[in-house]
């Protein structure tokens, strides 16, 4: 809502207070002001010059010669705007005159002729080139034919104003309107509202001898309320009407549309304005559209309505969308005489579902979604005829035709003063509570210790006690509010299990050195299921803002792996990245399965340290490591079982599995996966932390540190390639029974000593008793049995 | 005899003198001292000596030993240490040249936040609450006094999934659920978490972002409690002579609702382009808990009141950290996330 401080003083005294002032106090009660906009800024030396003669320039076809008297002089001005005619009263900014955006006027030459000055359009003073009439939008302003030569254009059209933009929450329905603006202002100020005062001369003939009216939709209509004014001059708005619209954001267009839109937004009531003629019938009723029925609305758009959309019709055909837009079919033109004025009450569902169904907003339905004042349709349609009257010359036929069952009872709301104080946790007096409803204009009784009060209609927001506490309170004054802390019994507080267990993961990642991303949760649809570790169909948004967001995530890897490769595109060619949060799963429940997963990604050297002779590339066992160190650090055991995955190298993939259950995947990316996505060697890993954290943690014990020391004895066997050492360190633990504590691969060879298909592994084994000093004999003699078992099973020692 | 006891001991200790390290020094003492050298050999020819002379002689040679035994170790201690300087001379490494890089990660900038802001309430008795991303329309707008049809909807453009699935647009659905949950019993919580909306990504605006919200019910909390506990989350937060203050606002869950300013914490309160000027930057918005979002949820709103906050990370971490573009938190460059390693205490 964009407030002309000139225009709000109509209605209040704002005691002169500086716009910025007024702003802050409009801001600290509630109404916040986004921008204070002097609409003067950075103009100066402007007046009313009168075009005496115009001629094309000989050396420009598009520029034109005016001699302009501007009062004190006749100067010459080259011009070249194309609807720049002698005989015109025009906007001349003269030499030394400043425009907006700091440009200065100075004495020109232009293809060899002077030019004193510039003819200047609206939108060379600032005005937004949407608000300025079409007639003018490509060229010069046109000035009015009274306007005074020489005069000075800033102050005498009202140029001299300091508009406040006002972002208003959707409670505050009634500050959409000056005069709601002026209520609250007053409320502020502790001053009183002014209305405007409506008078005019009534014609003998009853309006209701041209116009009758049927509303067959009570409900979603229950007040209609028309005027009909004929005998009028369709012509431009006077100055004052079209710089008070522009300042609110209003394009003028002619005076009869102008005039529903000054109403408008001077009581934030809806009126449309039929052309009387073009309506055909005479008559106006008001019904849900039928199947298949079509209007062509003002914005040149034909609609096909449907069965909950009220519309206005002329008794047979459909001529407006009420209270969203009217139609062609009956626009106000050039050549109209007699006008309708429609200002009525429709229901703000209907109106909401309506504009939402067409994707049609107006000024009009975002008023009536928010509700509008029931107490303000009837005067607003008279305030517009007695505009009508005074600036388009028409004769307002008698009285008003009615459709009226609209209830305007005011809302009773009885609050105790303790209560007010109690939620606040103040002390205010009762009677300056009273003061507050009254500066309000909210009519308060109170009785037995009780304030009952009548909200005003115009006040729909106001239904309970706390909104009655509200109002209190921000007129009060929230800084007069002290800080005190709640006085119920202190609580432990604290992290979940789950939400303790998250924290270790992510610090002991951060730890060992990998950086914390973040990424979307919605995706390509081609991308969803994308290394998932449990597929399941997709969820989709219904409406989506691109494809490439338009599907829920299944795997958090596709695109922890893009922000790997925005990194490497970067000259960033080590990365080490992981990311916790949520796959979204297909469940049985309408609501989704969220399982939050960690994942991880890692490019490049995992070692750099290159002076020393160090250098370690990351690789598949880097990462294993991590996930073991993790395991220990939560105390659980993960298992590496030989897997396979889309998109993942099958020889160098493996399935993280815990208790039986698989849990993740840790992988090296396919060479063609890792082409495609533009990566050197890149090993990932993604699990289930919820899977991860199912089990509660063991008690934490200690156990004794050793007092006799451990032996070790190492053994070297040669083995197939396919022999995993996983199974011949099962074995050695098998056979080594209680005594052995510890096995350890050493050293793994492949290579030319050895038979082809075949590798070497070499294990040390630590034998150790808590109970006494292990001797040499006692541990042979296992040792011994570890060895016979290898040998058993295939292995051959290496000498 | 004397005689020649003294020149072998001027001699003796000139050839310390010019032994110039521990192996010439070994050799001297091996030649003098040793079984086969002159001193053991005048000791061993006292014998022939007189009877009243040996006596005399004896201490005599003794004399000369001690001392050249003496000046011996000393020298050797002197050769000693100057071959342990030489060796650590020759040991000396250039200690400009860089240490063996340890690898270093961090949390992401908006956890750095949110534990910040989690830890703190933690401390005041607070607990952690957390729900799902993919909510009910029911618990994202119903619940909290937003029905259907209602204009403040408007407000936050929602994802919707289904006509009754949605992404939520705000962390509030996890109060709901929590007040459901605990049938009508107090509660202090604050609930993290990741919130959609259907904005086109620019510097300012994310379809993803995160939220923090609080949620205190109990018997005869008031506004004062509001704003003494968002009091101490400003000075914990953003300095200990951060001023605050309330500005009434609208939120559809809330009455009275509030908006809170903190005073500028880079001009402290004179104007600078941080708070454009007016000395104040909005933090975040708070209010009473709507009796009807109470009510909802089976809480006797006259017996029982609450207040709850909630802002966003990412609006925060801006200002704190002086980041001009919300999308840098979902590009993940490491060259961003890595400097938000360091502590700031």
């Amino acid at each position: 809502m964009l407030v002309s401080i000139k225009w709000l003083k109509d209605y209040v005294n704002t005691q002169d207070l500086a716009p910025a002032e007024l702003g802050e106090k409009i801001t600290r009660a509630g109404i916040e002001v986004d921008a204070v906009i002097d609409r003067s800024e950075g103009l100066s030396n402007i007046v009313v010059g009168y075009v005496e003669s115009c001629e094309k320039h000989p050396e420009a076809d598009k520029l034109s010669i005016c001699q302009v008297n501007v009062g004190e002089s006749v100067d010459q001005i080259i011009c070249g705007a194309p609807n720049i005619a002698a005989g015109q009263k025009v906007i001349v900014a003269r030499p030394g005159a400043r425009l907006p955006g700091g440009m200065k006027i100075k004495k020109a030459k232009l293809r060899g002729e002077v030019s004193n000055g510039m003819i200047c359009s609206l939108q060379e003073l600032g005005i937004e080139g949407k608000l300025v009439p079409k007639a003018y939008a490509e060229g010069i302003y046109v000035l009015p034919e009274n306007a005074e030569i020489g005069s000075d254009v800033i102050t005498n059209f009202d140029l001299d104003d300091t508009v406040l933009e006002l972002d208003l929450t959707p409670n505050r329905a009634d500050a959409m309107s000056m005069l709601g603006v002026a209520y609250e202002v007053a409320a502020i100020l502790e001053e009183e509202v002014q209305l405007p005062e409506i008078t005019y001369t009534e014609a003998e003939d009853e309006a209701s001898s041209m116009l009758t009216l049927n509303v067959d939709s009570p409900e979603a209509n229950p007040l209609y309320a028309a005027k009909v004014i004929r005998n009028i001059e369709v012509k431009e708005s006077p100055m004052w009407l079209q710089q008070r619209l522009m300042a609110a954001g209003v394009r003028p267009h002619n005076n009869v549309v102008d005039i529903t839109n000054y109403v408008l937004m001077e009581y934030g009531q809806p009126l449309h304005a039929f052309d009387y003629d073009l309506l055909e019938t005479g008559n106006i009723t008001v019904r849900h559209a039928k199947t298949d029925e079509m209007i062509t609305t003002l914005d040149g758009n034909e609609r096909k309505l449907s069965l909950n959309n009220l519309v206005i019709t002329n008794g047979e055909k459909p001529v407006a969308l009420a209270g969203v837009m009217g139609g062609e079919n009956s626009e106000v033109s050039e050549n109209t005489t007699t006008v309708v004025i429609e200002s009525a009450y429709f229901q703000s569902a209907s109106i909401r579902s309506t504009s939402k169904e067409h994707g049609l907003r107006s000024d009009a339905s975002s008023r009536y979604e928010k509700g509008v004042d029931p107490n303000r349709v009837i005067p607003a349609a008279e305030r517009a005829a007695q505009l009508l009257a005074e600036l388009a010359g028409g004769e307002v036929l008698k009285g008003t035709v009615l459709f009226d069952e609209l209830k305007r009872e005011e809302k009773v709301v009885t609050v105790s003063p303790d209560f007010i104080n109690s939620r606040l946790g103040m002390k205010i007096r009762f009677e300056d509570m009273l003061d507050i409803l009254n500066r309000l204009q909210f009519k308060t009784e109170a009785i037995n210790n009780q304030l009952i009060i009548s909200v005003p209609t115009r006040r729909q927001d106001i239904q309970i006690e706390e909104d009655v506490v509200e109002e209190i309170a921000r007129l009060y004054g929230y800084d007069e509010i002290p800080s005190t802390l709640p006085e119920t019994a202190t609580t432990p507080g604290g992290l979940s299990p789950y939400q303790l267990k998250r924290r270790v993961v992510r610090h002991y990642l951060e730890g060992v050195g990998l950086l914390q991303a973040t990424t979307y949760s919605l995706t390509a649809e081609k991308s969803a299921t994308h290394f998932a570790l449990k597929p399941t169909e997709l969820t989709k948004l219904l409406m989506p803002m691109s494809e490439e967001r338009s599907t829920l995530r299944q795997s958090l890897l596709p695109h922890l792996l893009e922000s790997v490769t925005y990194n490497t595109a970067r000259r960033m060619d080590s990365v080490a990245l992981y990311e916790t949060g949520s796959v979204f799963l297909k469940g049985q429940d309408e609501l989704l399965n969220e399982e939050e997963h960690l994942a991880i990604a890692m490019t490049g050297l995992w070692v750099d340290n290159s002076w020393q002779g160090e250098k370690k590339a990351v690789d598949f066992f880097v990462l294993k490591g991590i996930i073991e160190g993790l395991a220990s650090k939560l105390g659980v055991e993960i298992e590496f079982e030989r897997g396979e995955m889309d998109g993942l190298h099958p020889g160098r993939t493996a399935y993280l599995m815990l208790d039986g259950r698989r849990i993740g995947v840790i992988g090296q990316l396919h060479p063609t996966e890792q082409k495609a996505r533009d990566l050197k060697t890149t090993i990932v890993m993604e699990l289930s932390l919820a899977e991860l954290f199912a089990e509660a943690t063991d008690a934490l014990l200690y156990t004794q540190v050793p007092r006799y020391p451990s032996i070790t004895r190492d053994v070297a066997l040669v083995l197939s390639k396919i022999v995993e050492a996983g199974s011949i360190e099962k074995l050695i633990r098998s056979a080594g029974g209680k005594l052995l504590k510890d096995v350890r691969v050493f050293d793994l060879y492949e290579g030319d000593n050895l038979e082809a298909g075949k590798k070497s592994v070499a294990f040390s084994l630590t034998y150790f008793d808590p109970e006494k000093t292990l001797t040499d004999e006692e541990v042979t003699a296992v040792h011994e049995n570890v060895v016979a078992a290898l040998v058993e099973s295939g292995a051959e020692l290496r000498s | 005899m004397e005689t020649q006891l003294n020149e072998l001991k001027s001699q003796a200790l000139e050839q310390i003198a010019a032994a110039t390290n521990v192996k010439e020094l070994n050799a001297v003492r091996v030649a003098y001292l040793g079984k086969k050298g002159p001193i053991t050999d005048l000791l061993k020819g006292m014998g022939k000596l007189p009877a009243e002379e040996r006596p005399k002689m004896g201490a005599l040679v003794n004399v000369v030993r001690e001392e050249v035994t003496t000046r011996l170790e000393e020298r050797m201690a002197i050769l000693e240490e100057q071959a342990i300087n030489e060796k650590l001379q020759s040991e000396t490494i250039d200690i400009t040249l860089p240490g063996r890089p340890v690898k270093t990660g961090n949390a992401h900038p908006l956890t750095r936040v949110i534990e910040e802001i989690e830890d703190l309430f933690i401390s005041m008795g607070y607990e952690v609450e957390e729900g799902p991303e993919v909510e009910k329309d029911y618990y994202n707008f119903e619940a909290l006094n937003l029905p259907k049809g209602h204009p403040a909807r408007d407000m936050q453009d929602t994802f919707y999934i289904s006509e009754e699935i949605l992404l939520r647009t705000h962390t509030s659905p996890v109060q709901a659920r929590t007040m459901e949950a605990k049938g009508g019993e107090p509660i202090k919580i604050i609930c993290p978490g990741k919130v959609y909306r259907r904005d086109n990504d620019d510097a300012t605006h994310s379809h993803q972002f995160t939220q923090i919200e609080g949620l205190v019910i109990g018997e005869d909390i008031r506004m004062s409690d509001l704003k003494g506990t968002l009091s101490v989350f400003a000075k914990k937060m953003f300095g200990d002579d951060r001023e605050i203050r309330l500005r009434p606002s609208f939120f559809p869950f809330t009455e009275p609702s509030v908006e809170m300013d903190i005073s500028c914490f880079k001009c402290g309160g004179d104007g600078c382009n941080v708070c454009k000027k007016t000395g104040w930057i909005e933090i975040l918005g708070a209010g009473m808990v709507h009796p009807n979002v109470l009510e909802m949820a089976g809480y006797d709103s006259k017996r029982l009141t609450g207040f709850a906050f909630g802002m966003g990370p990412e609006r925060i971490a801006m200002l704190k950290y002086g980041i001009e573009d919300i999308r840098h938190f979902y590009t993940n460059d490491v060259r961003f996330l890595s400097q938000f390693e360091r502590t700031e205490v």
